[in-house]
């Protein structure tokens, strides 16, 4: 019962709330789609946080993602021992950079006054989930070791149950309790992601490569037929 | 031929006293607000100096504006790919501390201390933090320290300037300055609009006002060192950028911007100029000497009747047209020649040109006589003709005004010099009309010329001042979307106050 609270309820709430609140968000209340970047009261702690985290995180994602959308490919391609143990050691490397750019991050907003001042207590909570699951997730990452593999088996079946609305959480409900708690804390995320500052994770301004660097913006539908046209 | 209209501007260098009406206006229109406490749209700064943001003119530092290499224009500061990569964290961002710590006082205090010996102060407060702060810098901190070795010495412009020049400057007998009013310059190749990532900065294509939507930006603060004049500035409140936006509704209802209106020393000018935007960017990549004659170029004749008809082809409104035909900015400009962008380097191409300062020359009273330092001739000639003789070294205001072409504010300064001579030959009559006639040749201009630069300089009138052309924008608007569906479905203007909900 408590299982299926946990590995079916809970996801499907956090995730609908995300989506639901998240585009309510942004349809009603566009403006308050921001980072609300800190960098200007702060830099220098800023530079070993920020930089870093991203990267490590963003990376660290796109391997779950990945292995979550392609698994036949992601297992392929652990299939050699070589090429798992270079994968284990990169994924916990930068679990670490990311636990440690994160402290750096936290350790900022504790100790700068100005930076403290711009921090609500929904900055707050986000800090500490983002924390526990870096953390939990460096812990699995480092005692409960092949989770490349072992991941394919376990959570991609149940998160493939889920999405297909055909729910089925045997395969996670016997994982050790560091493990489930990774997992919560991921959906514990995705839940609170709509209320905070994460929003901004979702509007990262991929078209800024295709769009003309100038933006000129007209109040009137142009009569000049010739050329481009500004854009 | 793609004609466009700008609202451009003039500021008449000479007749600024430094009084900072115009950042006052502006403050308590616009930047009253929590975050945006020390924004100044509109600053003036003591010139030689370090400006505000502190040193705001080093790109080798801040990397704003652009660069052309090979002809290729580029942004200073990375691709387009670097700006997601650099996201994260902007190595380019200027940080509080170069501008200041905007702080209020402990007023209450003067009224609630205990009765004591001293009398009580009131400490300063940190609008930030809220807590008791000491106050190390502030909006103006340099002002009127021309000659001084902090500020002065480590202004950019002086970096290329020999060291006879540099002791010019700064030698106390010979120690001047000048005020520099600053606001957006709404380029036609603004750094910021290019920068944005998200899209949020954009220029007006009927006005040419560049604007950053609230609602689109996210805070990336690309903007910020895009721009090379330090123009765009970041609420730290709201987290968003903000920055001048030439009071657009006062102008869609036919008034001038506030600080334009409130200037003292009425050194403001306003007016459109009509560019064709097909040349921006080989008019922004040219060889640097050639910047400002390029930039002369891409404005065109209002009078023109290809230009009028292209115009009007492109949609600009007859009122507009008009409205470039009584520009003061293009007589400035174009016809006269004798307003200049500042730092036409950036390569933004600035519509906010700079009628350059006639500084003092050097001079003392030898046996009760007025002399020209150092000139071999006796009496006023050398004062009002010789350029060498000025206190600024023209080096110094090439740095500023022309890309380091001392060429081109030689030419403006012998047209300024050549009015002053015309017309004190006229007025006061201590000049003979022989040397009158000469300056004028030397500044290559009719007397009828000096006599209207003289007018427009020195006596014009509120409407010569501010030709604000009918921006007609709820005319416009109706062709986009239904004004009356508008208002009975969303109301009016903003719908939510701007400040962190979430």
């Amino acid at each position: 019962m408590l299982d299926d609270v946990l590995f079916v309820v809970f996801p499907y709430l956090t995730f609908i709330t995300a989506v639901w609140v998240g585009i309510y968000r942004f349809r009603n209340d566009r403006f308050s789609y921001s980072t609300q970047s800190s960098q200007f009261l702060e830099n220098r702690m800023l530079s070993w946080g920020s930089a870093p985290w991203h990267y490590a995180i963003l990376t660290i994602l796109t391997a779950h993602f990945v292995a979550l959308l392609v698994p036949s490919i992601w297992a392929s391609a652990i299939s050699a021992p070589i090429r798992l143990y270079i994968l284990e050691v990169t994924g916990l490397s930068l679990a670490l950079v990311a636990v440690f750019a994160l402290c750096v991050l936290v350790y900022r907003r504790l100790t700068t006054a100005t930076v403290r001042s711009v921090t609500t207590p929904a900055d707050w909570l986000l800090l500490a989930l983002l924390l526990t699951q870096v953390a939990l997730g460096f812990w699995v990452a480092l005692f409960f070791r092949w989770g490349a593999d072992w991941y394919l088996h376990t959570t991609v079946p149940w998160v493939v149950s889920l999405v297909k609305f055909q729910p089925d959480a045997a395969t996670v409900t016997t994982l050790p309790w560091v493990v489930k708690l990774h997992i919560l804390g991921g959906f514990a995320i995705i839940g609170v992601f709509p209320f905070t500052r994460l929003v901004h994770a979702v509007i990262w301004p991929i078209s800024y490569l295709w769009r003309p660097h100038q933006v000129v913006i007209w109040n009137k539908k142009l009569t000049r037929t010739s050329g481009d046209g500004p854009r | 031929m793609d004609i466009r209209a700008q609202v451009s501007m003039v500021f008449h260098l000479d007749k600024c006293i430094g009084c900072h009406t115009c950042s006052v206006a502006c403050k308590n229109i616009w930047t009253d607000r929590e975050g945006v406490e020390y924004q100044w749209w509109n600053n003036v700064e003591t010139k030689p100096g370090t400006g505000y943001p502190t040193l705001w003119e080093n790109q080798d530092e801040y990397k704003g504006g652009w660069e052309a290499e090979d002809g290729r224009l580029q942004l200073k500061l990375q691709s387009k790919i670097g700006t997601l990569g650099n996201i994260f964290y902007n190595r380019r961002l200027p940080t509080v501390n170069d501008y200041y710590e905007p702080w209020t006082y402990d007023y209450e205090h003067l009224f609630n201390a205990p009765e004591g010996d001293d009398q009580p102060t009131a400490r300063p407060i940190s609008l930030i933090t809220g807590e008791f702060m000491e106050i190390e810098s502030g909006p103006n901190w340099d002002d009127d320290l021309g000659g001084s070795p902090v500020y002065a010495s480590n202004d950019p412009n002086v970096g290329s300037l020999t060291d006879e020049e540099r002791t010019q400057l700064n030698e106390i007998e010979r120690v001047m300055f000048f005020y520099l009013p600053r606001i957006c310059n709404h380029c036609i190749n603004p750094g910021c609009v290019a920068a944005c990532p998200a899209g949020a900065a954009y220029k007006r294509g009927e006005d040419g006002i560049v604007l950053v939507n609230q609602d689109k930006c996210r805070a990336w603060r690309m903007c910020i060192s895009g721009c090379p004049y330090k123009k765009v500035y970041y609420n730290w409140s709201t987290g968003k950028s903000e920055k001048c936006v030439l009071c657009f509704p006062r102008l869609e209802s036919g008034q001038a911007p506030a600080c334009f209106h409130s200037c003292v020393g009425r050194i403001r000018y306003l007016g459109v100029l009509l560019y064709d935007a097909d040349r921006i960017e080989e008019v922004a990549s040219s060889p640097e000497s050639e910047l400002v004659e390029a930039q002369r170029g891409i404005i065109q004749d209002p009078f023109d009747p290809e230009v009028i008809a292209a115009a009007k082809a492109n949609g600009v409104t007859d009122g507009m047209l008009q409205a470039a035909k009584h520009s003061p900015v293009y007589k400035f400009v174009k016809e006269w020649k004798l307003a200049l962008p500042l730092h036409p380097e950036f390569r933004t191409v600035p519509m906010l040109y700079y009628v350059p300062p006639m500084l003092p020359v050097l001079a003392k009273m030898k046996d009760g006589k007025y002399d020209v330092a150092d000139a071999e001739v006796e009496g006023l000639k050398p004062q009002l003709t010789s350029l060498e003789n000025a206190r600024a070294p023209l080096a110094y205001m090439a740095n500023l005004f022309s890309a380091g072409n001392e060429d081109i504010v030689t030419e403006v300064y012998r047209k300024l010099i050549a009015v002053r001579v015309y017309k004190r030959a006229e007025k006061v009559g201590d000049i003979t009309q022989e040397e009158a006639q000469e300056a004028l040749a030397l500044g290559n201009m009719t007397a009828e010329e000096a006599e209207a630069i003289f007018r427009l300089t020195a006596l014009p009138s509120f409407e010569e001042r501010f030709v604000v052309p009918p921006l007609a924008r709820e005319v416009a608007i109706e062709q986009i979307e239904s004004p009356y569906d508008r208002k009975r479905e969303g109301g009016f203007g903003s719908r939510t106050a701007p400040g962190r909900r979430w």
